[in-house]
Parts: structure tokens; sequence; C-alpha cells
């Protein structure tokens, strides 16, 4: 059997076309605004760990692993870059990911472009991004704290956006089948890939919290002793 | 980029094209969460090919070609495409000037 990669978002097809060009108007949407937005999040520092970041989700997204019997899941890494790069930054990176695929690898319909913009580099973000800041308000402000509210998010944004495609599926499926048969076999298998993705996110993200912590978009108002030395509370923010 | 944000964003890459270059032969072939759902619901049939399937990198080989070689060179372009776009994009975007100062 040839381990070739089967990556596999949506495809052309599944979704009918109105239900396409709306997802396709909200991506369009969500990119012009992003690209607006994400200003205020890069600079001659930051840009470059953006593209990275971006590159990384590529690679990252061919490794699928193996869930349960017979199945397999890989990264999104919507929370990931959300975390790393910001939130903004995230729905320009994650779309010129999806770009790619789609593009030059046909994985991920070129009709389904707008849809997979929308569940991966739209919901996938805000869901979890939403998570992190939530989370992040009241954990400690430490290390662990940080990487905790990642983990939790990345896990959550991945049955979010399974469920935001089934929504879509009951709006324009192809086919009409009942919402719970869709549902059930959509979120059983991406509760456990969202594990993946959360041990992924939470690895990634803590390696570059022990090299270059001030570059961690979502750690920023950690003082970096509290990053370091954990258990120990951020008072001061050294302005830069 | 200072020389330790330099550093990060070599190993940064470098990791990605191993990952993508190497690693990837050895990701699962199983079907993925999506197609194994939508094989249960019955509704996979209604995919479609795209309109990029005959691209020269379609399925994440080069040609076609199922070997490691192959599908390595395949990773590799794409690292250095998505980087190349969303670094691109975001240094477009960037504010200019000196970091923290703008």
């Amino acid at each position: 059997m040839c381990n070739k990669v089967d990556v596999v978002h949506v495809p052309d097809g599944f979704l009918d076309v109105p239900t396409s060009v709306a997802t396709g108007a909200l991506a369009a949407g969500t990119v012009a605004l992003a690209l607006r937005k994400a200003r205020t999040e890069l600079d001659d520092l930051t840009a470059p760990l953006a593209g990275l970041t971006a590159a990384f989700v590529f690679a990252g997204q061919m490794i699928n692993f193996p869930v349960a019997a017979g199945t397999s899941g890989h990264l999104i890494g919507a929370v990931l870059t959300a975390v790393l790069v910001g939130p903004w930054t995230a729905v320009l990176c994650m779309t010129a990911v999806l770009l790619v695929q789609a593009v030059l690898f046909a994985d991920g319909g070129l009709t389904a472009l707008g849809t997979n913009v929308t569940l991966m580099a739209l919901l996938a973000v805000v869901v979890g991004y939403g998570v992190f800041r939530g989370l992040a308000a009241v954990l400690p402000r430490t290390r662990t704290g940080v990487l905790t509210a990642a983990g939790v998010a990345a896990f959550l944004s991945v049955p979010a956006a399974a469920l935001t495609f089934v929504g879509l599926f009951a709006l324009g499926g192809a086919v009409d089948l009942p919402l719970g048969t869709v549902a059930s076999a959509m979120t059983g298998v991406h509760l456990l890939i969202g594990l993946g993705e959360a041990a992924i996110t939470v690895t990634i993200i803590g390696a570059v919290l022990a090299v270059r912590p001030d570059l961690v978009h979502g750690a920023r108002g950690l003082g970096s002793a509290a990053v370091l030395e954990d258990r120990r509370p951020a008072t001061v923010e050294v302005p830069r | 980029m200072t020389r330790r944000g330099r550093t990060l964003w070599i190993v940064g890459v470098t990791v990605a094209l191993v990952v993508a270059g190497v690693v990837s032969w050895y990701a699962s072939s199983s079907p993925d969460g999506l197609e194994w759902a939508a094989e249960r619901a019955g509704f996979a049939h209604t995919a479609e090919d795209s309109a990029a399937a005959g691209s020269p990198l379609a399925d994440y080989l080069w040609n076609g070609e199922e070997n490691r070689l192959s599908a390595g060179a395949a990773g590799i372009v794409g690292v250095l495409v998505t980087l190349g776009l969303a670094g691109g994009v975001t240094w477009l975007v960037r504010r200019r000037g000196v970091p923290g100062q703008g």
C-alpha cells in the first residue's frame, strides 16, 4: 500500500452551488477584512514568523495520524497559528495554505475553497482563539496556563469545524440525509482528531515559548520571567 | 530580523521541509475523518474531481509517480510555495518601521 498523502479537505460536490457561493462570499469578505486588520499584528519581526507558521501548517497537514480503527486525521493548525502570530494573521496564513493545497495539490475542491476557508481559516480560528483568550484570562498567567488554554482551544476547534460542516451539509448538502446521521458520523472521529490537534499545538507552542516567548502572540502580557519560570506570577510587563 | 530570530526561522523552515519532504511518506493512508464520515453517512459518492486534478502536483505526488522521491519533492514544493505566499502577503501588509514602535 502506497503511503501517498491523502489530506482530504471538503471536495467539490459535497455542497450545492448556492451554499458554495455563500461560503465563498463569506471567505472573501473575511480575507479582505483580515488583510486590513492583520497589519496591527505584523511587523518586521513577526511577518517572517507568519510565513514560517503557514509553511509549517502545510507540512503538518500532510501528516495523517491514525485515530480509531481504519481512520486518520491531520492537523488543522488554526489555533496553533492564531496563538503564535495572532488571529487576523492566522486567517491569512490558513487561507494561503488552503489555496496552495486546492490549486497545486487538488486537495479540497476549487468550488469548495470558500467552504474550506470558512471552516478552517475562519470558524476554527474564531472558535479556537475565542476559547484560548477566554481560558487564558482565567488560568494562571504562566507558560502552563498558556499551553493549557491553547491545548483545550485546539481540541475544541476540530469538532467545531466538523459540526459547522454538518450544518452546511444540512443547508445545502448534495444529498438529503438525516442530520443526525451526518452529525454522528462526523462528531466521534473528529473528537479523536481533536486530541491529536491539541497534542501537536501544545508541543509546537511549547517549543517556541521555550526559545522565543516574546514572539508568541498569545503569550504577550506574560512577564518573561513568568514564562521561563513557572509559578511566578507576571507582575511587570517590560516595554520594548 | 535579529540573529536569534533568524536562527528560529531557519530551524523552523528546515523542520517543515523535513516533515513535508520525508516524514510525510510515513503518514497514515487510512481514510481521513471527513472521508470516513462521508462513507459512513452515505454521501462520499457525491465528491467530484477538482478542476485542479490535472495539476502536476495533484495528490501530493510529482507527476503522479507513487514513490518516495516524487512525494518528497511535492511536499518540498508545497512548503516553499506556502512560505512564499503567506510570507509575501504578511510582509506586504505589515507595519513599517522598527518593531514595537508601530
